[in-house]
């Protein structure tokens, strides 16, 4: 009885320390931080004027709110763009050709990040490929700038977060029996109302893991509006890094940060609800 | 004579293994047409051209008398029910039912009532609001017959739908079937492996052996007057030799088995000198403990009993006959005669001219 008391305790060590050491004790630091502020050098007291700066100023507000959109936007071309792609993989390729289209999926993921975005740059800044292209072509007669902006941007968060759609989505449609979608076309059934009654149902725990994994990953995104996003697409990740670092305002910075914690939660909480799907098993059978 | 199916010099090649080849048939309205065959034979192919999810290389379907090549499946007054009922998991049991009649565009009170009525016709009313994955096997079955016939097909296609059943709702369901069918007056074409279901349930069964078909005919013509070896090995047990026609006496053939046996048979179609195989069932051997008892049978012998293989009422006796030292399979009669019988005993065999089938040529 202690032999297995013991064992169980020691099997749950490491994920209480990686809980409490990674996420619950810097969260609670975060927390305290963002509830003072600096009066003189080195003197703080306890304060929520971080919480009432953050409302009122019209820049954190107004940015806070675009990145929460345009998040759920990329979150929603993915989706778009990912669909049909997981169709055919778990669908209508067989054998050899599903494994080649996944691993096609997988390859860009074997570059970091940095350099993948370093990519899209090469291609759409203004002496870039696709520039240089229209010209040669004669589509355009002076070099074309495609860069800082909220598309190029959106583009880099839809191509960052492919895969991460995809993999949940191929999953549950392969669970899907073909007799399912033949007895649908058997019983009379046209091709979008199979796809609307029988394939999106079944897909539906796949569709929400995929949108949650990639509303979460584009609203923490810092790299990809840096690098691609122009002047008028700050991203509110970008604010909290220039709190921190730039400012050394760490209050404030830790303030955002619950902000964003907590915006995220609602989202993910509301597309649950809508969907009428629960956590436990989106997770479960998503992925 | 009007049929709802008829299928004319059906053919389909994939790559290049011919899956069926050149098959005819016609089933009228309102019978029973069962597809009998190992797996592998074509029948399901057969079954899915019919329906629409294949096109055949060549021949053609007609339904009611009109041809449905090119028609794709959901344009087809034919259904289906899969293999594993592929009921819809996110819908109801009503819901299910209701999947065509929502295509049609049929109005909402309309598909409650003919829903209501469906599940009552296949006994199972008030169920609609019950999700399938809380239905038992039986139900799912007649959920899934009940989400075709709503529609009201000409044909009905079952893919063997027994299949995933355990054994005692397999018997129970094979008479249900048969109930509902005539229930229903519809056509039903029946895919199946298992001849017990095939014999059972059809008006007219035929035998598939590697994409042809072998006989098309009545359990009893299976059954009685196999026309090939393949049918009679197949359909029901049966002791087999292989042998050689030695003399032809009008319609009786002497066939010497290759292990010795002499064998009267009825001659069809075989002549002096043909090597032969020759069927016989074990319930058509009768047993007696007096020689005298079948000693009026065209084949008569004297056997000792190696085996005693008791399975109630369908038990067998294994006998070996002295002379060629070969195994007979005998139907053991459930009458007090027979049971003190033990290992070892010596029995009297004997059977008709007419309960040997023989067959020329000696391959499967």
């Amino acid at each position: 009885m202690m032999q297995r008391r013991l064992g169980f305790f020691l099997l749950l060590t490491p994920l209480v320390l990686w809980l409490g050491l990674l996420i619950i004790i810097p969260h609670i630091d975060m927390f305290l931080v963002s509830l003072r502020m600096r009066v003189a050098p080195g003197v703080y007291a306890p304060s929520l004027e971080n919480y009432s700066d953050f409302v009122t100023q019209p820049l954190y507000l107004v940015t806070f709110l675009r990145t929460a959109i345009m998040s759920v936007l990329a979150t929603v071309i993915t989706l778009i763009i990912a669909f049909p792609i997981s169709y055919y993989i778990a669908k209508i390729a067989k054998g050899r050709n599903q494994a080649v289209l996944f691993l096609m999926c997988l390859i860009p993921f074997w570059v970091s990040e940095l350099v993948r975005t370093f990519g899209w740059i090469i291609l759409l800044r203004e002496t870039g490929v696709i520039s240089g292209l229209l010209q040669w072509v004669g589509l355009a007669d002076q070099p074309v700038e495609m860069l800082y902006n909220n598309a190029a941007m959106m583009l880099g968060l839809v191509y960052t977060s492919m895969l991460f759609m995809v993999v949940p989505l191929s999953t549950t449609l392969e669970s899907l029996d073909d007799a399912v979608i033949e007895a649908g076309y058997d019983l009379g059934g046209s091709t979008g109302s199979i796809l609307r009654e029988i394939v999106i149902p079944h897909a539906m725990p796949g569709i929400v893991s995929g949108c949650i994994v990639v509303f979460m990953l584009s609203l923490g995104n810092y790299l990809t509006p840096t690098m691609l996003g122009g002047k008028d697409s700050l991203w509110f990740t970008q604010l909290i890094y220039s709190q921190f670092i730039v400012r050394f305002n760490w209050e404030l910075g830790a303030a955002f940060g619950f902000c964003l914690l907590i915006a995220s939660s609602l989202i993910v909480w509301g597309m649950l609800r809508l969907t009428g799907q629960t956590l436990e098993r989106t997770m479960g059978e998503g992925t | 004579m009007t049929f709802d199916l008829e299928c004319r010099g059906l053919s389909k090649k994939f790559d290049e293994t011919m899956a069926v080849r050149d098959v005819s048939f016609a089933v009228p309205a309102g019978s029973f047409f069962s597809i009998l065959g190992p797996s592998g034979c074509g029948k399901t192919t057969i079954m899915r051209m019919i329906a629409g999810f294949l096109e055949p290389t060549s021949g053609d379907i007609l339904i009611k008398g009109r041809s449905v090549l090119g028609v794709p499946p959901n344009k087809r007054a034919v259904n289906m029910v899969f293999q594993h009922l592929a009921l819809f998991p996110m819908m109801n049991v009503a819901e299910n039912i209701g999947y065509g009649l929502r295509r049609q565009g049929v109005d909402r009170a309309e598909i409650a009532r003919r829903t209501d009525e469906v599940l009552e016709r296949v006994h199972l009313p008030g169920i609609g609001r019950r999700k399938v994955t809380e239905l038992s096997g039986g139900q799912r079955q007649r959920v899934a017959i009940a989400r075709c016939m709503v529609l009201k097909p000409d044909v009905l296609l079952l893919d063997e739908p027994l299949g995933a059943l355990d054994l005692k709702l397999r018997e129970q369901m094979k008479i249900e079937l048969k109930a509902l069918q005539a229930e229903f007056d519809t056509t039903f074409v029946y895919i199946t492996h298992d001849q017990g279901e095939a014999l059972v349930m059809s008006d007219a069964v035929a035998v598939m052996k590697a994409g042809v078909f072998e006989q098309v005919g009545s359990a009893q013509d299976l059954y009685y007057r196999p026309a090939t070896s393949f049918v009679a090995g197949f359909v029901g047990e049966a002791n087999r030799w292989t042998g050689t026609v030695i003399a032809v006496d009008g319609a009786t053939a002497h066939i010497r088995t290759n292990d010795g046996l002499p064998i009267i048979a009825r001659a069809d179609c075989v002549s002096q000198g043909d090597a032969v195989q020759v069927f016989v069932r074990p319930e058509a051997i009768s047993v007696a403990l007096k020689a005298a008892d079948v000693a009026a049978d065209p084949n008569h012998m004297a056997v000792r009993v190696t085996a005693l293989l008791f399975n109630g009422a369908n038990s067998r006796v294994l006998v070996r006959d002295e002379t060629s030292g070969g195994e007979i399979d005998v139907a053991l009669p459930q009458s007090a005669a027979f049971s003190g019988l033990e290992k070892g005993a010596e029995i009297h065999i004997g059977w008709g001219r007419d309960q040997s089938h023989c067959f020329k040529g000696t391959s499967q």
